[in-house]
């Protein structure tokens, strides 16, 4: 407990030291957000020093172990530190797919040397991931998916197209599911790496709903992934033709992340500070932010709990998937009640005044948090069957 | 402090789950006394094999003969009152009347509190005087008189208000009907002259009093706190109460769906399982995410409150009115998924309806909750 609190007052007095006063309001969109990668370019010099700083520490990963970059923090520690950080509000240091997703796939199911690889690329924010999931014909119904990789002794020829592939004109490497076995639906996909500038890779980006154009479709046409990319770091994660076991793994950090049940910003009210904003709402609009504030402040304890149980096993394995049903759910409301308190002003699509129509924006982005990562009906679907065990169609 | 339960809590759980579902049980204790039309509506047997547990003396500090525990572990044995809809003065007695008796005199303590442990005594709480819960305003008076008080005024929604052997009375020593300062609580005894009921059997089977205060005459010994200084000891009443009933009401949730699920297990239409139609399962899967967030925000309020935390008075508000909103899904849910069946007596998806009407309205209703949600929040 002691050496908690000696944690507590030496990460408030780093944070305090490095963290710039820029980098403690939330950021404005999803341009005002570092993302690390070959071609990276910092926003503005406190974007830089805080990544900077944290990079060198290992908190951009902190609860990874040293070797791979990150802070070998334990699980309280990283509490701490995540407390401490939402106390003056700063921002993540780095965004990245290769921290919430590949990361953790790696971790429990890279070899020492992929690990050492890619691992400490991740938590430096030199390389810029992807994920190749989706295809056109295979969303919701994931393992259906039809990109095919040709098996030709040490390396595959990679044919097909993915969709919604967030990111991907802006990434250097793609971690993707490929077909490596027609005749078998489950154990016939191998999770590959490979770089986005290999030849044979081209992307298309696809314009938003928001007026953003964050992701792509990308074409794989003649592909050449290696099998090895040196010793003990095959071009694959898990075995080959068990790549879904990966990517069900990952899926679950995945919809972990997007329930944001990590974030203090998920579990606030917004009552107080939307009819300060609006200078006070009509009582029929007040009732609905004070229904939806007694909703975050509830599922605020729930992803405290979620979190709790976690660290030490307690959780039912499906739970993150009820984690994300209703935190994108919650999220969602979110946003169409501060588009309702905003009034006329929330409608400006691009002026100065409201920084480039961020509300707006941001309240049609919400709108995928539903789907992404998996869909609200299928979250339910899962919940349904593994948590109530509920029969089978 | 971590939100799931201790290693404690978790075998305090195993004990409380299985004595419930075996002693308070619906066949044995609800439809028991219903049938028998009871003028109690509950059984003195069951209070006093709670007591043998330990479980009535939960709040009460062990140097009153308790067991010294918190609110985490009242809400334990509430979760499991309400999933099985057991009739008991708990969460009246052992609850609300042991928060208000803590700041009681050597004197009253040691008056009431034996009784309690014991399983020999139940307690109800007077506080609302109209049909919704307001507590903000109290117009019955105390009027000084003699070394005591005389109380005049009505109490309604006292619930087992007739079969108590003390009620705590919230009543106003100065001031108009609507200041914060003035209140006093008072224990008033069952024999008190002036003292009137009118009882009545609510939607759930439960017994709830219509309390008239003629002129009750009272020793100033009765008074628990402070004179006119009643309102924070009242709002941590209030605080228990509905903190126990949110965990009640979880505890309701939970039953119900539990029923429900294993309807949908069983019922065959259209030669299937009912549970294998989509439209039900997720509307299941709705109800399961829901009461696991009422559930998370019920044990957040009582570890709160065990803390003393400022903020514990929101919590406990997002708590009631997050557990009313799920328990009242979860009722109509079942209902509607029995089918006719459910509309059926003879069926208990059907109690639980009743039951959560009576708890949504016990220490105020969602929508009261959710108002103080905004209040407290600056809004
Ligand atoms: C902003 C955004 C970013 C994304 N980023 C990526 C990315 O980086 N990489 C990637 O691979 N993918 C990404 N995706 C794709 C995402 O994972 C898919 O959109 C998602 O899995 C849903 O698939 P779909 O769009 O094909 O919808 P469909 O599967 O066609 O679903 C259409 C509708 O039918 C419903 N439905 C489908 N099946 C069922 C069922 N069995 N029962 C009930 N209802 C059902 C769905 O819930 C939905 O409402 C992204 C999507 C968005 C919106
Ligand atoms: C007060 C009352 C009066 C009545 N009076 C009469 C009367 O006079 N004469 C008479 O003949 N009948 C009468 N009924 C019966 C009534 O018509 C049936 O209760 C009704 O048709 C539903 O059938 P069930 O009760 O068997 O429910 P089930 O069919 O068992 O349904 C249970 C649940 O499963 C759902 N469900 C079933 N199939 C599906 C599906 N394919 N997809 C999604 N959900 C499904 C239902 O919607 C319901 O929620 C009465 C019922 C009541 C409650």
């Amino acid at each position: 407990m002691a050496d908690l609190d000696q944690f507590r007052s030496e990460t408030r007095a780093w944070l305090e030291a490095n963290c710039p006063p820029e980098m403690r309001k939330p950021a404005e969109g999803e341009d005002d957000v570092y993302w690390g990668g070959r071609n990276a370019t910092f926003k503005n010099d406190a974007q830089r020093a805080w990544f900077e700083a944290c990079r060198d520490k290992g908190y951009t990963v902190p609860a990874w172990p040293r070797e791979y970059g990150g802070a070998g923090l334990s699980p309280a520690e990283a509490k701490v530190l995540r407390e401490e950080m939402a106390r003056i509000g700063a921002r993540p240091p780095l965004s990245s797919f290769g921290i919430w997703m590949l990361g953790p796939a790696l971790l429990h199911f890279g070899t020492e040397g992929q690990k050492r690889h890619f691992l400490n690329q991740i938590a430096r924010g030199e390389i810029r991931w992807c994920q190749g999931y989706s295809e056109p014909g295979s969303g919701s119904d994931l393992v259906s998916l039809q990109t095919f990789g040709e098996d030709k002794g040490d390396h595959w020829i990679v044919n097909g197209q993915k969709i919604w592939t967030s990111y991907a004109d802006k990434a250097d490497w793609i971690f993707c599911l490929v077909r490596t076995d027609k005749a078998n639906k489950y154990q016939g996909i191998t999770f590959m790496l490979y770089d986005m500038d290999t030849a044979g890779v081209s992307t298309k980006p696809i314009k938003l709903i928001s007026g953003n154009s964050p992701f792509c479709e990308t074409f794989f046409d003649d592909v050449k992934v290696p099998k090895s990319y040196g010793e003990d770091i095959p071009a694959y994660v898990g075995e080959i033709n068990r790549g879904w076991d990966v990517a069900k793994y990952l899926l679950g950090h995945e919809r972990e992340m997007i329930s944001g049940a990590d974030s203090s910003e998920r579990g606030a009210g917004i009552g107080a500070t939307l009819s300060r904003q609006a200078g006070g709402v009509d009582p029929v609009l007040r009732a609905e932010l004070a229904m939806f504030d007694v909703d975050a402040l509830a599922f605020s304890a729930m992803g405290e709990k979620f979190l709790d149980e976690v660290k030490v096993g307690k959780a039912h394995p499906a739970q993150p998937n009820m984690m994300k049903y209703a935190g994108t759910e919650l999220n969602k409301r979110r946003h169409e009640l501060m588009m309702a308190a905003g009034g006329s002003t929330a409608l400006e699509w691009d002026s100065a005044e409201t920084r480039g129509g961020a509300a707006p924006r941001n309240w049609l982005r919400t709108k995928a948090n539903s789907i992404e990562g998996g869909t609200s009906e299928v979250m339910l679907g899962v919940i349904a069957k593994r948590i109530l065990e509920l029969p089978g169609a | 402090m971590p939100l799931y339960h201790t290693d404690d809590q978790a075998m305090l759980a195993e004990t409380a789950q299985q004595f419930m579902a075996e002693e308070g049980a619906i066949a044995k204790q609800l439809r028991h006394w219903r049938d028998r039309d009871c003028k109690d509506g509950f059984g003195h047997g069951l209070w006093k094999q709670m007591a043998e547990m330990g479980f009535t003396g939960l709040l009460v500090p062990e140097t009153d003969g308790g067991l010294g525990m918190g609110h985490v572990e009242a809400g334990i044995v509430l979760e499991e009152i309400g999933r099985n809809l057991t009739p008991s003065p708990f969460l009246t007695s052992s609850v609300m009347a042991a928060t208000a008796l803590a700041v009681a005199s050597d004197e009253a303590r040691g008056r009431w509190l034996p009784g309690l442990v014991a399983g020999e005594s139940v307690f109800a709480v007077a506080i609302d005087e109209g049909p919704k819960h307001r507590p903000e305003t109290i117009a019955t008076r105390a009027e000084r008189s003699g070394n005591g008080f005389r109380l005049s005024g009505t109490k309604d929604f006292v619930v087992y208000g007739a079969s108590a052997d003390m009620i705590v009375v919230a009543a106003r020593t100065s001031g108009a009907d609507d200041d914060a300062d003035g209140v006093t609580l008072f224990a008033v005894p069952k024999d008190a002259a002036g003292l009137g009921h009118n009882s009545v059997r609510l939607v759930d089977s439960s017994m709830a009093s219509h309390l008239t205060l003629d002129g009750v005459e009272l020793d100033g010994d009765a008074v628990i706190g402070e004179v006119d200084g009643g309102r924070d000891v009242l709002n941590r009443v209030l605080d228990a109460g509905r903190v126990g009933a949110a965990a009640e009401g979880v505890g309701v949730a939970r039953g119900a769906m539990d029923l429900t699920v294993d309807y949908l297990k069983q019922r065959k239409q259209f030669g299937r399982l009912i549970g294998e139609f989509q439209a039900l399962q997720h509307r299941a899967a709705h109800l399961y995410s829901e009461i696991e967030i009422a559930r998370a925000a019920t044990t957040k309020a009582q570890q709160l409150l065990d803390a003393d935390a400022p903020s514990a008075s929101l919590m406990a508000s997002v708590a009631k009115a997050k557990a009313s909103r799920t328990a009242g899904l979860a009722v109509r849910e079942g209902v509607q998924m029995h089918g006719g069946i459910g509309m059926t007596d003879e069926y208990d998806i059907g109690l639980y309806m009743k039951r959560d009407r009576a708890l949504a309205e016990f220490m105020g209703d969602a929508f009261y909750h959710a108002d103080r949600v905004a209040r407290l929040s600056g809004y």
